[in-house]
Order: structure tokens, then C-alpha cells, then sequence
């Protein structure tokens, strides 16, 4: 008996995206479901000691290259990889973490392999041996229920929707190292350099997310330093704003988000954005801090599981999507409800 | 510099959209271009401005669907195509991408594909890297700096947005580019440009003009549906002074268990 299910492990710089080990997780649900076996897949340079993680995960086979050619992530490459473990295993389902990697190498082995790609995928069963799949769309105003015709099934599971399995280290196995197949002088791109991230929670990943709006920069009483014009003193004022919301993200655990509005004015780098036009997220617990809620927004947030609204205007549609409410400045509230918290965790 | 810049034309953002007999509708809403590809385009005009050559907009939709194309005109593209054959009506992301691949080739000696991040009506993200790999291109992914471009050279220097931060990645010409947010604010279309698109002629390709044997779609999606609705019970904190709506709150939060 081969292990047909194949699950892609994304990992940068040894670091897995947490989204992968989920991805064991649906794995073994759909394994029992179409008695079959699992097989993980990952590449680059420090692959090896994260392709002996993915037994403690629940792999039965781990395939992994570290070819030189993998050392830095190029889609490419990454491809060929991946294309040929699927092309050998006999491949009929393969996992991918919804991650900019997952995404893009999910969408070009299904080039190579013949095969359909169903992305971002939020729940997962089996009929008659083919996998139904439901994935978000319209920015999950709508729910898709979608297929694939023919194997092998391709598939991107969103990040916290499945989960991931607990590790057991006494799970061990030998991963087998495979030629990539990759000739260096086809590949025409070449990476030059990286720089990280400023530190903190990744927004897919956070399971609490504190965010802020263009409120976050109405606060009359600060006096922004002189020399400032009119434009500066609001961005000023808007991060006084967002340090009070980080403070509070900091003692939850959580990350930092933010409105299209907000990200528009400048107050903080699209990164943060969370909304039809920047990220979805369903974190466990969503303060939106000075967000009014427009429907773009709430496109991006609404799914997560107990949503607090703290807004000066008691008619601001965010309320209606909250479990808990609070019609107040939250240059007011932040802080003591931040201390609040630091009191109790 | 020729370059093309691939559009799709969706519902406005700001559209109440309900499934209706398995299928999405959003009533009488506009029909615009999918924002993630007003930063493809502005991205192709800054070039453009740079190096000259042309701007080539390809769309592929319904017959008529004609008001994407036309912004991207008014904001300054040079000229465009709709692809539009009924035999597209079930196409999934892999047959698109095929026909962008095919008209991309039609354009002829194309330096850089430009491709938005993702579609927000299907919100699929699988076509540009899917038409690179049909065309034998690199892809460059949520670019969000052009630090060098260099069309006598044929090469291409960006910095891409990953999870971990930013990737710097040299590439050689012809590529594919997908284009991040941040790279550039869309331009608003110039009076002058709007008039101008609004008498455009804007040539339709089937697909026997694009000389194509496209696959057969292999993803169907049979229904959509609404997402279940879900019971919220509004509860409004209040209190004598905010430390106490604080503390209050807190307690609540705490309460629901999901910390």
C-alpha cells in the first residue's frame, strides 16, 4: 500500500508555518476515511530536522530535499520538487497551508500534474472517495462547495481551520531524501537578500487580534510636538493611538490589526490590514478598537469566534457583530482594561 | 517596456451578495474593476512612464463586459482585449490561465505580465502563478517594490512581501508579477482619459482567434451557498467609570473562555 495523501510542510528558515502541522491534522481524517496513508513533503535548506518533526505529527513517510537549488524559496524549484514526489507516490490528494508559498506552489503543481486546485479551503469530506470541499468566497460573504473531477485533488487549507495534531516524540521514522530534479541554470530568478519582519504575531496565525481604527487618532487632548503640520500630527497622534492598542495585543498574546481606513491615513503599514482588501482572519478573540465596521472590514473579521467592539458612536454597525460592547473613547478604556487584563492572565 | 496587465470584473466591495438557487447574487450593484488589479495597473503606467512601449490591458469575461477594461483605460492603459467565448462559461482557474497564457502570446515580445493579487469574487489567487507556469516564466508574487527594472538587460530586481518579511529576488525577463498593495496608489482616471475610453475600441478574441486548445475545467463548484447565520447576543458594557467598565469587561472576556 503507497501513501497517496500527500501533505506539503512550509517551512522558512527551519520556522514551519503552524498552518502546516494543521494540515497533518486533515490528513488523518481523510486517511481513515479513504484508508490511505500519509506522506509529507518538504524542502530547503534546514528541511531535515523539520522533516524528522513531521513524524511526531503523524506522517507515515516524510520526503525531503535540501538540494542547493532549495536553499532559498523560489517557487520554481520549490515545483519541481513537489511535482516529482507527487508524480512517484501516485499522488491523490495533496494538503497545502493557504501561506503565500502554499498558495502559489499548490497552483503550479496543478499545472504540471493535470490536476484542479481548490485554494483556501475551510472544511473538508469525502464522498464516494472524492473530496468536497467548501471554501470561502466573496471575502466569506458566500460559501463555495466545490470538487475536482478528476485526482490528484488539489487543495490550500486556511490557516485555524482544522487542527493540528498533538506531537508525540515517541512517533519517529527516517525521512528519505529526494533529487529535486532541478537544473540550476533553468532557474531564472535568484535571491539576493531577505529582511525580516519587525517581531510579533503573524495576523492568519494570532488567536487574539487587536485592532484599530481611524478613532484611534481622534484624541483632542494630546498635543503632538511642535512643528508638526496638520497631516503629521494626526498620524502622531493615530500612533499614540495604536501603542495603547499594541500594549493591550501584547498581554493577550495577540497581534495588531488594523482597518482599510486606518492603513489608508498612514497610521500603520498594510501589513496590518485586516478586510476584504487586506487580511482574513478568524481569530479566537477580535477587539476592534475605534473601528466603525464597514462592510469591507467586517468581510475580514466577522467568522472569529467572540468579537469586542469599543467605539465612541453607539450607531456604528461593528456592534452588531459583537458579543461585547462598549460605547466609550478607547484612549479611555485601553488602558485600564490593558491593566486589567495584565492582573488576571 | 511591453507589458500587460491582466484585469477581472467583479462586484463592487461594497456589495450585499446572497446566494440565491446555488448561485451568487449581488443585484443591481456595479460592476468594477477587482481592486487588487488597480495596483497591477498603476504599477504598468509607472513603468510605462519610465521606459515607454505599451500597455496592453487582457480581460477575460463575459460579452460586454466592457467597464473594468474602460477604468483601466481612462487611468492610462494603451490598449486592450476582451477575451469572451462561450465556452468559457465553466472555466476554472487552470483554463483561464491557459487563455491568458495564449493571449499574452498573441500581444507578441512581452516583457512583464502584471496580475493582482487575487480576484475578490471567487478569491482563488491561483491565476497568475498558474499562467507563468504555463508560459515557462518566473513568477514574483506580492511584489511590493520594483528596485530595478532593466528592459535592454532583460532583468528585473523586487522586493517581494512573504509571511517572514521581505525577499529581495532578482529575476530575468519575461516574467509574471503579482503586485501587493503597497507598492503604489492607483491613479484616479483623468477626465481627458475617460473620454478617451468611453470611444475606445476595444477588440473581442474568442477563443479560435487565440488559437488555443484549452483543457477541460476540472474544478466545479455546483453550489454556493450562505454561510450559516450565526446568534450573536449583543451585550453592552457599562459602568461608573471606565476602570470599572474595564474591569468589568475584562472579566466577561475572560469569561467566554477563549483566552
Amino acid at each position: 500500500m503507497g501513501n497517496h495523501i500527500l501533505v506539503y510542510v512550509d517551512q522558512f528558515k527551519g520556522q514551519v508555518m503552524p498552518a502546516s502541522w494543521e494540515g497533518l491534522g486533515a490528513a488523518q481524517i481523510l486517511a481513515e476515511k479513504l484508508g490511505d496513508g500519509i506522506a509529507v513533503l518538504v524542502a530547503g535548506e534546514a528541511s531535515h530536522a523539520v522533516a524528522e518533526q513531521a513524524f511526531h505529527y503523524g506522517a507515515t513517510e516524510v520526503y525531503y530535499s535540501d538540494s542547493p537549488s532549495l536553499s532559498d524559496y523560489r517557487p520554481e524549484p520549490f515545483t519541481d520538487f513537489v511535482v516529482n514526489v507527487a508524480h512517484e507516490q501516485a499522488a491523490e490528494v495533496i494538503l497545502f497551508p493557504t501561506t503565500t508559498r502554499g498558495r502559489e506552489l499548490a497552483a503550479m503543481s496543478a499545472v504540471d500534474l493535470g490536476a484542479g486546485v481548490m485554494p483556501d479551503v475551510t472544511a473538508l469530506e469525502v464522498e464516494d472517495g472524492r473530496l468536497i470541499a467548501t471554501r470561502p468566497v466573496y471575502a466569506g460573504k458566500l460559501l463555495a462547495k466545490t470538487y475536482c473531477e478528476t485526482g490528484p485533488q488539489i487543495v490550500t487549507l486556511r490557516g485555524r481551520a482544522f487542527k493540528a495534531p498533538e506531537a508525540d516524540s515517541a512517533q519517529t521514522g527516517t525521512p528519505i531524501q529526494v533529487d529535486a530534479g532541478v537544473i540550476e541554470s533553468d532557474v531564472s530568478t535568484r535571491v539576493l537578500g531577505y529582511t525580516q519582519a519587525e517581531g510579533g504575531v503573524s495576523l492568519g496565525d494570532a488567536g487574539v487580534i487587536v485592532s484599530g481604527g481611524r478613532g484611534v487618532s481622534n484624541n483632542p487632548s494630546l498635543t503632538p510636538p511642535e512643528g508638526m503640520d496638520e497631516k503629521e500630527a494626526e498620524v502622531w497622534r493615530a500612533q499614540q493611538g495604536f501603542k495603547l492598542v499594541g500594549e493591550l495585543a501584547s498581554v493577550l498574546g495577540g497581534a495588531v490589526g488594523a482597518s482599510r481606513a486606518a492603513v489608508d491615513a498612514d497610521y500603520v503599514p498594510y501589513e496590518n490590514q485586516v478586510g476584504q482588501t487586506g487580511k482574513l482572519v478568524s481569530p479566537d478573540l477580535y477587539i476592534a478598537c475605534g473601528i466603525s465596521g464597514a462592510i469591507q472590514h467586517q468581510a475580514g473579521m466577522r467568522s472569529s469566534k467572540v468579537i469586542v467592539a469599543i467605539n465612541k458612536d453607539p450607531d456604528a454597525p461593528i456592534f452588531k457583530l459583537a458579543r461585547f460592547g462598549v460605547v466609550a473613547d478607547l484612549y479611555d478604556i485601553l488602558p485600564p482594561l490593558t491593566e486589567a487584563f495584565r492582573q488576571r492572565l | 517596456m511591453n507589458i500587460v496587465v491582466c484585469i477581472k470584473q467583479v462586484p463592487d466591495s461594497a456589495a450585499t451578495v446572497v446566494a440565491e438557487g446555488g448561485q451568487a447574487s449581488w443585484g443591481d450593484a456595479p460592476l468594477v474593476m477587482n481592486p487588487w488589479d488597480e495596483y497591477a495597473v498603476e504599477t504598468a503606467l509607472l513603468q510605462y512612464e519610465a521606459y515607454g512601449g505599451d500597455v496592453t490591458v487582457i480581460s477575460v469575461g463575459a460579452e460586454g463586459a466592457t467597464e473594468a477594461i474602460k477604468s483601466a483605460l481612462a487611468m492610462g492603459c494603451t490598449q486592450a482585449y476582451l477575451v469572451s467565448d462561450p465556452e468559457l462559461a465553466a472555466a476554472d482557474s487552470r483554463v483561464i490561465a491557459h487563455v491568458l497564457a495564449a493571449a499574452i502570446k498573441k500581444v507578441g515580445d512581452v516583457d512583464l505580465a502584471l496580475f493582482g493579487k487575487q480576484a475578490i469574487d471567487s478569491d482563488m489567487g491561483v491565476t497568475a502563478p498558474q499562467t507563468a507556469r504555463i508560459l515557462g516564466w518566473p513568477v514574483l508574487s506580492l511584489v511590493s517594490v520594483v528596485q530595478e527594472l532593466n528592459p535592454d538587460d532583460g532583468t528585473i530586481k523586487v522586493e517581494r512581501s512573504i509571511e517572514e518579511g521581505r525577499q529581495v529576488v532578482e529575476s530575468k525577463l519575461p516574467a509574471v508579477v503579482t503586485v501587493s498593495k503597497d507598492i503604489a496608489d492607483p491613479r484616479y482616471p483623468s477626465f481627458m482619459g475617460i473620454r478617451k475610453a468611453a470611444r475606445a475600441d476595444i477588440p473581442v478574441w474568442t477563443l479560435a482567434d487565440l488559437e488555443v486548445d484549452v483543457p477541460d475545467p476540472l474544478v466545479r463548484w455546483p453550489e454556493v451557498v450562505n454561510p450559516p447565520v450565526r446568534e450573536i447576543t449583543n451585550e453592552i458594557i457599562s459602568g461608573a467609570s471606565p476602570d470599572e467598565i474595564a474591569e468589568s469587561l475584562a472579566d466577561k472576556i475572560i469569561g467566554e473562555k477563549v483566552l
